[in-house]
């Protein structure tokens, strides 16, 4: 699939705004002064909108994109708007009440968190429930965007409790050391499942010639690229795939580790540490869709969906 | 509304009929030609002209190759819209823009409303829609519903215009929800058949095999053998004698 940066940048930002907002809003940190509710709302505000921009940007009519919350009941792209627009207004709710009347009940927060998780749930199957690429309709894909955002989440929140110069728990390193090796573990396993399964269409099924013998393409509809090669034909070579995921590893989980264990009270440290983990975070979105075949393109001649090629 | 409507009774679709396909290209022509100026927008191009021409069409025709050696076939393969019974470009719509029509089942795209997302794009594992290069809104085959009740037309003119275009006879339009109606009938005497059924979008469409090639049998002969073998009457047996004489 055409990994187009929009989108990229859509995912990867707003999950992290999103991860960091679940934090905040079970209200560990200190935001009685106001530079700090200053701070923590732009943050959340900035990362969480600038990613629902960025994702009309891909749009060809984006003063229609209100539209696209009316469908919550059949697409999961309607319901991401929706749930996005719900957590956007439970954040403003919740920021103004820290303003006028101090910290909020435990369970507004519980609740806004609900919402969070479900949002980025929703994001994760706008490409989870597509059956037409095989290595996205899998269980793991969300667990995965789940755990990324809230590793992303975790170490923002870190970076902002040193900045605030709040004490840190040694559990909630703790928890942010497991959630990273959890969740490049689980996507470590998603690649695996990438590598190793197979598909059940081919260009036998795909054309109903199978009774004949093997398919192969003879000649393409059209002599030039159309959309549906532009949008799906767009397949990293697998040597490149290998190395850009070791890279995103490295960014991902090994530089944020070794800052947390180094020293998980620094600010900058735990700041770079957040940095390194977006930088991993956007390599594995573009492998995400770069690395992602589309049944479609079985008809432009490729011999067999198997993924692994 | 992006929920499916429960089945119509009334299916429609076509048969494309694999083994009269010459692939002359002249339904995939005549499609643009329609529909660049009936329903929505003006199918537009990026670059109709020059090396590398490109824009949004409905309907491709591919090739392949199934099989080798003498009972290899070499197949024209048309692809437009199937118009789905469980369509997944329709419920991924997060607009209400693609619907499929709950009187007769044709999946349509509401072009006022659509915001170019592309999502169904991706849902579609048969590549049947296609993104308007100068509109920014989603296209696919119609069915040709400007022309299948248009009464403006002449009756044998209320087909789709790749239907009433081929000039072998390889597109049929017709209702399936009817076990009686032509294409049923076609496609329940030739085994016509889904593509890529395992994505489980029921198509409407069906698909028609190429025939398996006549064999060859020991009792044929060259066409030079049969002409030793005639044996000529009358005046033809006459002439043959007599210009063995002569010889
Ligand atoms: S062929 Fe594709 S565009 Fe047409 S109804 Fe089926 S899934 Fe939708
Ligand atoms: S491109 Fe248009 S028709 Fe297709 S899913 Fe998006 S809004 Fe709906
Ligand atoms: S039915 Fe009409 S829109 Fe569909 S492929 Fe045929 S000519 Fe094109």
């Amino acid at each position: 699939m055409h990994p187009a940066w929009s989108i990229i940048f859509f995912t990867s930002i707003s999950g992290l705004g999103l991860g960091l907002s679940g934090l905040i809003v079970l209200g560990l940190l200190d935001l009685s002064r106001f530079l700090h509710l200053f701070v923590a709302s732009s943050a959340v505000f900035g990362l969480i909108s600038a990613g629902l921009l960025s994702s009309t940007l891909h749009l060809g009519h984006p003063e229609r994109a209100w539209r696209a919350l009316s469908q919550w009941r059949s697409s999961w792209l309607s319901r991401e708007g929706v749930l996005a627009v719900l957590v956007l207004a439970s954040l403003g709710c919740w920021f103004a009440w820290n303003f006028f009347f101090g910290p909020p009940p435990l369970w507004c927060g519980i609740l806004i968190l609900v919402l969070i998780v479900a949002t980025v749930y929703a994001t994760s199957m706008i490409y989870g429930s597509l059956k037409t690429v095989a290595c996205w309709h899998h269980p793991l894909t969300p667990v995965c965007y789940l755990m990324f955002s809230a590793c992303g989440g975790s170490l923002a929140f870190l970076s902002m409790l040193a900045l605030f110069g709040q004490p840190i728990l040694g559990i909630l390193k703790d928890i942010t050391l497991a959630l990273l090796i959890g969740a490049w573990t689980l996507k470590y396993a998603w690649w695996w499942a990438l590598d190793n399964r197979g598909s059940a269409s081919s260009l036998e099924t795909a054309t109903g010639l199978g009774t004949i013998g093997k398919v192969r393409s003879l000649m393409p509809p059209h002599t030039s690229e159309n959309y549906l090669q532009k949008e799906m034909g767009f397949v990293v070579a697998r040597r490149h795939a290998i190395k850009l995921r070791y890279i995103s590893i490295f960014f991902g989980a090994l530089l944020p580790i070794i800052c947390v264990i180094f020293n998980g009270s620094s600010a900058v440290l735990l700041g770079m540490a957040t940095i390194f983990h977006i930088t991993g975070i956007f390599v594995e979105r573009w492998l995400f869709f770069a690395e992602a075949k589309h049944v479609v393109t079985l008809y432009y001649g490729d011999e067999q969906l198997s993924i692994a090629s | 509304m992006t929920s499916l409507p429960e089945p119509s009774a009334i299916k429609l679709g076509l048969v494309i009929d694999l083994d009269i396909c010459v692939g002359c290209q002249a339904c995939v022509v005549n499609c643009k030609e329609w529909n660049t100026s009936g329903y929505g927008a003006p199918l537009s191009d990026e670059s109709a002209y020059g090396a590398q021409p490109s824009g949004s069409w409905l309907n491709r025709v591919h090739a392949f190759e199934a099989g080798v050696g003498e009972d290899a076939k070499t197949v024209h393969f048309p692809k437009s819209c199937l118009h789905c019974e469980d369509a997944p470009c329709v419920t991924a719509c997060p607009t209400g823009a693609s619907f499929k029509r709950a009187e007769d089942g044709i999946v349509l795209v509401n072009e006022d409303w659509c915001i170019g997302c592309g999502l169904c794009a991706w849902s579609c594992p048969y590549g049947a829609r296609e993104m308007d290069p100068a509109e920014g809104v989603m296209k696919k085959c119609t069915l040709c519903v400007d022309r299948i009740y248009n009464e403006n037309l002449p009756e044998e003119d209320r087909v789709p215009a790749c239907v009433r275009t081929c000039p072998t006879n390889a597109r049929h339009f017709g209702d399936f929800g009817d076990p009686n109606s032509d294409v049923s009938i076609m496609v329940a005497e030739r085994g016509g058949y889904d593509l890529l059924p395992e994505q489980g979008t029921k198509p409407v469409n069906k698909y028609l095999p190429p025939r398996p090639r006549r064999k060859s049998n020991d009792e044929s002969m060259s066409l030079l053998a049969m002409a030793d073998a005639a044996t000529p009457k009358g005046f033809w047996q006459w002439m043959d004698n007599t210009l063995e004489k002569l010889g």
